[in-house]
């Protein structure tokens, strides 16, 4: 069995993860508590809901375990929030900052053209540059399920590194293309919710299990 | 793109699905898990689980069959039936639900939206609103009329501008279910769906009246819907969920086609 620590800062309903998690045959933590995400060997920060509530992290000193635990290669999966939360921060709540793993800022789809809130199934384009180890046997348009009303832009970029890698590792054209998944070295996001997206979300949740530095 | 969804929706009663017409006449359909996993596996997007007579009897969801039906299922899942408070949602969350559904409580409680909407996010808060057109009035569907209890009250609230407060307290999505169509299968309400649809940002789900794979395209066209309920018509093998996104892909409508 996989461990795997899964963060829990109040944001949402944590069970359909732990639940999907447990169908892979992953050991499951759920932690509130800072010691506990330093000693992780895998982690997973999910969360639906308002990016303000993310201040939790900070507050419960989970932010700078995170920023050591991501720095020493352990696997990193932000889901929905989580995944926002890797940016320097979002427009949802401008005075909460983000990790800044990844530079830039989360944006709220316009209204007019098409309803916001995003809900429902959508087609995920997978980058090519480059291999992505979290979409590893994911078809190109496969679907997957989203609830969001704010994005992470294409635009993000790794400490202003712009001959890096494309850290954007999947798009999804609504309204405007935007970032469906991140993945730089062990730091990985999805903007959709794998564990509510069928069979291509277990896989995606099994390669993160999988990955290895 | 993002596709139209096709909601498969079990009516439960003391633990069984039961589907009715209007409301009434209840006949058993089968277990809750085991429909939702074949409904799943034939490329249904999201299951909606109705505790249906909970509010009349005045009794809880019924936790232990969400936790049999979520136990494994990787689509979205909704619970609504008998939900009053927080706290009760809370418990359907847990037992696996992702998001619930609030029907009667809501309307006797507005706040019930807030709250829920402020612990699990606007996401997880369906608001469900039975609806008859107002047949007395000069219009009919701009005055349609909210019911609550399984549809045995009238409430004197208008559809419209409950939906629009519903969407303002936070509601995710609305689940608009036409009485005057429910269990006809001759089709949706799709005028009284588009109004609704217009009036809200939210998306819309319609319900009541799916008999035909052309009745989902109308909904989805001139309904303006953003997916679609049935529950009678995949029961009795009338068609699948499969056979059905099948023709509305054929028709031109963007659906989840699954291998």
């Amino acid at each position: 069995m996989i461990p795997v620590t899964v963060i829990d800062y109040k944001a949402g309903n944590l069970t359909s993860v732990v639940k999907a998690l447990r169908y892979l045959d992953a050991e499951v933590t759920v932690t509130d508590r800072a010691e506990d995400v330093r000693a992780a060997s895998r982690v997973i920060l999910p969360g639906v809901g308002h990016f303000a509530a993310t201040r939790r992290l900070d507050e419960t000193g989970i932010t700078p375990a995170l920023r050591e635990t991501i720095g020493r290669g352990v696997p990193f999966l932000g889901i929905c929030v989580g995944m926002q939360w890797l940016l320097t921060g979002s427009r949802e709540a401008p005075d909460q900052p983000g990790l800044g793993y990844f530079e830039g800022w989360c944006e709220r789809f316009p209204e007019g053209s098409e309803k916001v809130p995003h809900v429902g199934w959508d087609h995920i384009l997978t980058r090519t540059s480059s291999p992505t180890r979290l979409f590893a046997g994911v078809e190109q348009n496969e679907f997957v399920y989203y609830t969001h009303s704010y994005f992470v832009p294409t635009t993000i970029s790794r400490n202003g590194q712009a001959e890096t890698e494309n850290p954007v590792a999947a798009g999804t054209d609504y309204i405007k293309m935007f970032a469906a998944a991140v993945e730089h070295e062990n730091v990985m996001g999805v903007q959709f919710h794998p564990e509510k997206s069928s069979a291509a979300g277990l896989r995606i949740l099994k390669n993160f299990l999988e990955f290895r530095c | 793109m993002l596709t139209k969804r096709i909601i498969a929706c079990l009516d439960v009663r003391s633990g069984r699905v039961v589907k009715g017409v209007q409301f009434v006449d209840l006949v058993d359909a089968g277990d809750p898990a085991e429909l939702a996993r074949r409904h799943a596996a034939a490329g249904a997007d999201e299951i909606v689980l109705l505790d249906i007579t909970a509010t009349h009897e005045g009794r809880g969801t019924l936790l232990d069959t969400v936790r049999r039906t979520a136990k494994e299922l990787f689509i979205p899942f909704t619970v609504g039936g008998g939900i009053r408070s927080a706290d009760e949602a809370a418990a359907v969350f847990d037992a696996g639900a992702d998001k619930v559904s609030v029907n009667s409580a809501a309307i006797a409680d507005p706040q019930l939206i807030d709250a829920i909407g402020r612990s699990f996010g606007a996401q997880a808060v369906i608001v469900a609103i039975d609806a008859r057109r107002a047949k007395e009035s000069a219009d009919p569907v701009g005055e349609a009329e909210v019911f609550v209890s399984g549809g045995r009250t009238r409430t004197g609230r208008q559809v419209i501008e409950w939906a629009r407060e519903a969407e303002a307290r936070g509601a995710g999505e609305i689940l608009l279910t036409s009485m005057d169509a429910d269990g006809t299968r001759a089709g949706f309400d799709c005028e009284l769906t588009a109004r609704v649809s217009e009036a809200v940002e939210i998306p819309v789900i319609a319900s009541g009246g799916a008999g035909t794979a052309e009745h989902f395209a109308q909904v989805f066209r001139a309904g303006k819907a953003h997916a679609a309920l049935a529950a009678s018509i995949f029961h009795f093998g009338i068609a699948d969920v499969r056979a059905l996104k099948q023709e509305l892909a054929l028709q031109g409508v963007p659906v989840r086609l699954p291998c």
